[in-house]
């Protein structure tokens, strides 16, 4: 219980306005969803066994609620469908059509997709951090706008690379989450989404500097990654990756990735904001620590359904849930890493610059956790092996 | 009473506080997490040797006994772990009563002087009678979901509320589950086979030799209840039982069936990466004797009577090999057939050699992706947008057919390892045919090369070598260079040069090239010694070529005119011929033919702890999204005569709650028709 007095005085946020007219959006959204779900169904249902159908069917709840809670996603997600549909419907089953059709060639295929929201983050960037030099409301809107709109590109990027996959041949399509590059794209659009998630929520651009900093990072990576190795490159599955529990695993993960990083670029702004730097500039300490713990919640508790998912995974590939392979046992440093945040938070004397200074060691160990290991350590994950 | 109790027992009582403290788990986890990095960094349970390699004389025991080869069943590992249960454990006990308390109180004794000390309180100014305001205040309660209970005061009346205590379950649950998930873990590692191995007196033992040599000593039978074993069945077998490995010895695990293989089959992608391995199956129960038929696959495995098989990964099953046997000797023998099973060691003796040769792999197919040799790196192709169905072009696979792998033993017990293709193999338009060897397991090979000549194939690089190094053909190979280099000139100068040719073969044959450069630093003034290496050159490649005409000759093959089209062979045959004085066995051993037979390897486990840890971790996940997005929210309003008094807590710190707190503020201004908010 709380007992030092303060002041009291909080205005309502503009999102806590209920207007009777939500409602209507509500249905709507909701009705537009059933309709899509049912579409896939009839089109596609044909391809489908039992899990395919359910984890269709568990979509339409989650989207709405998702929807509901967050209204921006659900324009977000109309874009990235009627994109992702127009790709789909363009290719006609011929792979060959992506250099031949202009938009295809220069928008919605996926590597041109993924180019734009490469571009468009970047550019999203320099906006945020151009408002945050001179003061300009303008420019943040438009690194705002800017990072939706890569939001957009990277969702429906990764959607056409999954129809895509599936040109190459029946049995090499799979979801587009299984290589470095393809998660990169995923980890960028993640963080990115919890970015803007959390912009509505506080009603605050001021952290878009910092946070789209960390992505236009995993984008030059993932260039830098593309252009070397060749990674973007559609590979089938080797057959340990053949498995349901990856479509739920990898993305439940990289929730926690983004949470994480996240975290990290609030915990860096509560630090110098603490320390008089840029302090007219950034949000208020206080909202930086609310933030910071928002962001790890959410990333904890997506970790922990990916590790569990993960060791279910491994249970049933591997023969053992854990086996102590290098990126199991990161993961679990990871998570215990961010457990000792949460439990720091809650002692009193640990709060504060300490906490900041941990989420920010954090973004390290998680990124051992997601790159070094798969640089430097061997193991299982590697697959190298059968 | 609490200073009583701490002054009968302070030691134990400060140790029971210090062991549930947030500051102790606090740290028991970070330590927790540093110690597990040991493990990334060492490499777990590999052999003995390979660390001794790796961290010398001095440091390997050290590093052994501090458990650092196995950190996870290490003592002290196991002992952080055992202190995290412990310290969960204390926690939940000492949090349990005040929590229980917390989530079934209301507070609805707090006083107003308290209320007034709230982060987040107001004052309204009230405008309807107090029986009306709290039947306002008792609606809109029960209409956000709050529950309450009203507290009737001298001066009014309290209503205390609370929503979202459900959330402090989550407490329970989450660290409930450390506990159970740690002792599941404890039941399925290294712990209850020590103990059975212990109380049963089993002892593992070598695994270099036959099943039936077993004793029972490294027998277990199925009173062993937490296990993990591989199981290696050929095509055509059976094996019920698994093999566990423990140190550098093996123990074996009798299982309630028996498995056979019936087929192993791999299926391949178009790029030849392997896409589905899978075993088909035939289980017969040991009781019972009823069978039943399955594919095993990775990724969906079998569960029998408590046993779980997987796929765990495929070997040779003892493939039937036809070789041609080679031999290098110069003069001797023609070649001749010869054949074994992978997996056999064949003595040489009677074949005159004295060796033993160990046939260790074959592998059917050899897929490289080969770049591909059309322009356009990443860039280009990348900005080049399109899909990346497209990409694919840019790199072509391709299968180099069969290989195999054997040792060849000497009496001293030393090997050198080959590995041997079967097939020749295209490099920018010419044909070779690879052989790697290599002395020892830490060396990566090093590739013979063997052209083929394009009529007679491999034929005629072996015809070229054993005329090269054959001392009672030398000077007739001498000779024919010298006429050719020297036709009609004068015999002296002709002598000379068959003379420096004989020379050359002899030390040609006795060092390679090495040998030539020795002597010409050895003989030769130091100004001429370059202008004598190119002539050395010159007679060596020119003996190549003499003795390819000769070897053709012999063959029925028409000569050739020599020129720049048959120097590339020219050269590789050198190459070969220089290398394959350091190849180091007497024979080539060349496959004709084989019939495959292949071997699937099963992981068989049984893990008595996986129900505890499965439900551990399901509490794990509820009781995180429990403590996270619960939220626990308590409302106390008060209605005074002049004022009605609103104020909230909750017991986690965040911004919604000032957000909360003004919508439920302002709504509840608006239900009462209060005029106005005073802070
Ligand atoms: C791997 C081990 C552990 C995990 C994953 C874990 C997880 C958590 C989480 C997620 C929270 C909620 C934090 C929040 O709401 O901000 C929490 C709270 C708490 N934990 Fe742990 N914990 C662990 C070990 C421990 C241990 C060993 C102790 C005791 C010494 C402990 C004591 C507590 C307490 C007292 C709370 C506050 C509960 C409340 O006030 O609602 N935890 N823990």
């Amino acid at each position: 219980m709380e007992l030092a007095p303060s002041s009291s005085s909080a205005a309502p946020p503009p999102a806590l306005a209920a207007p009777k007219r939500r409602a209507y959006g509500d249905w709507l959204y909701a009705l537009a969803l059933v309709t899509g779900a049912c579409f896939a169904f009839l089109r596609y249902g044909q391809a489908m066994d039992g899990y395919d159908a359910a984890i269709l069917v568990l979509h339409v709840p989650i989207l709405a609620a998702l929807g509901r809670a967050w209204r921006p996603f659900r324009p977000f997600l109309a874009i990235v469908a009627v994109l992702a549909l127009a790709g789909i419907w363009l290719y006609q089953g011929d792979p060959a059509r992506a250099e031949q059709t202009f938009f295809l060639k220069y928008l919605i295929s996926s590597q041109a997709a993924i180019a734009w929201m490469s571009a468009l983050f970047f550019i999203a960037t320099g906006a945020y951090w151009l408002g945050l030099a001179v003061r300009s409301d303008f420019a943040e809107r438009t690194g705002s706008a800017l990072a939706w709109a890569a939001s957009v590109m990277g969702a429906t990027g990764l959607f056409v690379r999954w129809y895509e996959s599936y040109l190459l041949g029946p049995d090499v399509g799979h979801i587009p989450i299984s290589n470095l590059y393809e998660v990169f794209v995923l980890f960028s659009l993640i963080t990115a989404l919890l970015y803007l998630f959390y912009e509505g929520r506080y009603g605050t651009r001021k952290l878009g500097a910092f946070v789209l900093l960390t992505v236009s990072i995993a984008v030059a990576f993932l260039l830098w990654y593309a252009f070397t190795r060749e990674a973007y490159q559609i590979q089938p599955l080797v057959p340990a990756l053949q498995s349901y529990w990856m479509k739920v695993h990898v993305p439940a993960n990289f929730v926690g990735y983004g949470g994480f990083a996240l975290a990290a670029m609030a915990g860096a702004a509560y630090l110098l904001v603490s320390r008089g730097v840029l302090a007219g500039r950034l949000p208020a300490p206080k909202v930086l620590e609310d933030v910071m713990y928002k962001a790890i919640a959410i990333g904890f508790a997506f970790f922990t359904i990916a590790t569990i998912l993960g060791a279910l995974w491994a249970a049933e590939a591997w023969g053992s849930y854990w086996s102590w392979d290098p990126k199991e046992t990161w993961a679990l440093i990871v998570w215990l890493n961010y457990a000792v945040w949460l439990h720091m938070r809650l002692t009193r004397g640990l709060r504060g610059a300490m906490l900041a200074w941990w989420a920010l060691g954090g973004l390290l160990v998680t990124t051992f956790a997601f790159l070094g290991v798969n640089m430097f350590l061997s193991g299982l994950h590697s697959y190298g092996s059968l | 009473m609490q200073q009583g109790a701490r002054a009968r027992v302070p030691a134990v009582q400060a140790l029971l506080e210090l062991l549930s403290s947030m500051r102790f788990a606090i740290s028991l986890l970070t330590v927790l997490a540093i110690a597990s990095i040991i493990g990334t960094v060492v490499q777990q349970n590999e052999p003995a040797n390979a660390y001794l390699n790796q961290f010398g004389q001095f440091w390997e025991p050290v590093f052994a006994r501090m458990g650092l080869y196995s950190v996870y069943g290490a003592g002290w590992f196991v002992a952080i772990l055992a202190f995290l249960v412990l310290s969960t454990m204390l926690c939940i006990i000492r949090q349990a009563a005040p929590m229980l308390r917390e989530m079934r109180g209301f507070h609805e004794h707090a006083r107003e002087i308290s209320l007034r000390l709230f982060a987040h309180y107001a004052s309204l100014v009230p405008t309807l009678p107090p029986e009306a305001r709290r039947s306002a205040v008792t609606d809109y309660l029960a209409g956000t979901g709050f529950r309450f209970r009203i507290d009737e005061r001298a001066d009014g009346a309290l209503i205390a509320a609370r929503q979202g205590s459900a959330g402090r379950i989550g407490y329970f649950f989450a660290h409930a589950a450390i506990v159970l998930i740690c002792a599941g873990g404890l039941l399925d590692g290294d712990l209850p086979l020590a103990l059975h191995m212990y109380f049963g007196g089993k002892a593992p033992t070598s695994g270099n030799r036959p099943v039936a040599d077993i004793p029972a000593s490294a027998r277990l039978g199925p009173d062993n209840w937490s296990y993990r074993g591989n199981v290696y069945i050929p095509e055509g077998g059976s094996a019920d039982f698994a093999v566990l490995n423990i140190d550098d010895g093996v123990l074996l695990q009798s299982l309630p069936f028996e498995v056979a293989l019936k087929r192993f089959h791999i299926d391949h992608y178009e790029t030849g990466m392997p896409r589905r391995f899978a075993s088909d199956l035939v289980l017969t129960d040991a009781e019972s004797g009823q069978r039943f038929e399955r594919t095993l696959e990775v990724n969906k495995p079998l569960t029998y009577r408590g046993v779980t098989l997987f796929q765990s990964g495929f070997d040779d099953g003892g493939s039937l090999l036809r070789f041609t046997v080679r031999d290098l000797a110069p003069g001797a023998h023609p070649p001749y057939p010869f054949s074994g099973e992978v997996g056999a060691r064949i003595p040489l003796e009677t074949l005159g050699y004295a060796y033993t040769l160990e046939i260790t792999g074959f592998r059917p197919i050899n897929v490289e992706n080969m770049a591909a040799s059309a322009p356009g790196g990443g860039f280009e192709s990348f900005f080049g947008f399109g899909g990346g169905a497209n990409a694919q072009g840019g790199k072509k696979p391709r299968n180099l057919g069969p290989s195999y792998t054997f040792k060849l033993r000497d009496a001293a017990g030393q090997a050198r390892e080959f590995t041997n293709y079967m097939l020749p193999v295209e490099i920018d338009g010419r044909w070779y045919l690879y052989s790697g060897v290599r002395a020892s397991q830490m060396e990566p090979f090093s590739y013979l090369r063997i052209p083929l000549d394009g009529e007679a194939g491999v034929d005629a690089w072996f015809a070229i070598r054993q005329l090269f190094f054959d001392p009672a053909r030398r000077a007739a190979l001498a000779a024919r260079f010298a006429a050719r280099n020297l036709d009609g000139d004068d015999g002296a100068l002709r002598a000379r040069l068959e003379e420096a040719a004989g020379h050359t073969l002899i030390l040609f044959a006795d060092g390679g090239f090495a040998a030539i450069s020795e002597f010409i630093e050895k003989s030769i003034p130091e100004a001429e010694r370059e202008r004598s290496g190119a002539a050395f050159l010159q007679i060596i490649q020119g003996l190549t070529w003499d003795a390819w005409m000769m070897v053709r000759e012999q063959a029925g093959q028409a000569a050739l005119e020599p020129g720049e089209a048959h120097a590339p062979f020219v050269r590789d045959a050198l190459i070969a011929l220089a290398d394959s004085g350091r190849y180091g066995a007497p024979f080539y051993l060349q496959l004709n033919a084989y019939e495959q037979r292949q071997a699937t390897i099963l992981q068989a486990t049984r893990s008595p702890g996986k129900p505890l840890v499965y439900s551990g971790a399901l509490l794990l996940a509820l009781g995180v999204f429990g403590m996270l997005y619960i939220r626990e929210r308590r409302l106390f309003v008060l209605l005074k005569n002049n004022e009605t008094l609103v104020a909230m807590s909750s017991n986690r710190k965040t911004i919604d709650l000032d957000e909360t707190f003004a919508r439920h503020r302002d709504a509840l201004a608006a239900a009462l028709g209060d005029a106005a908010v005073k802070h």
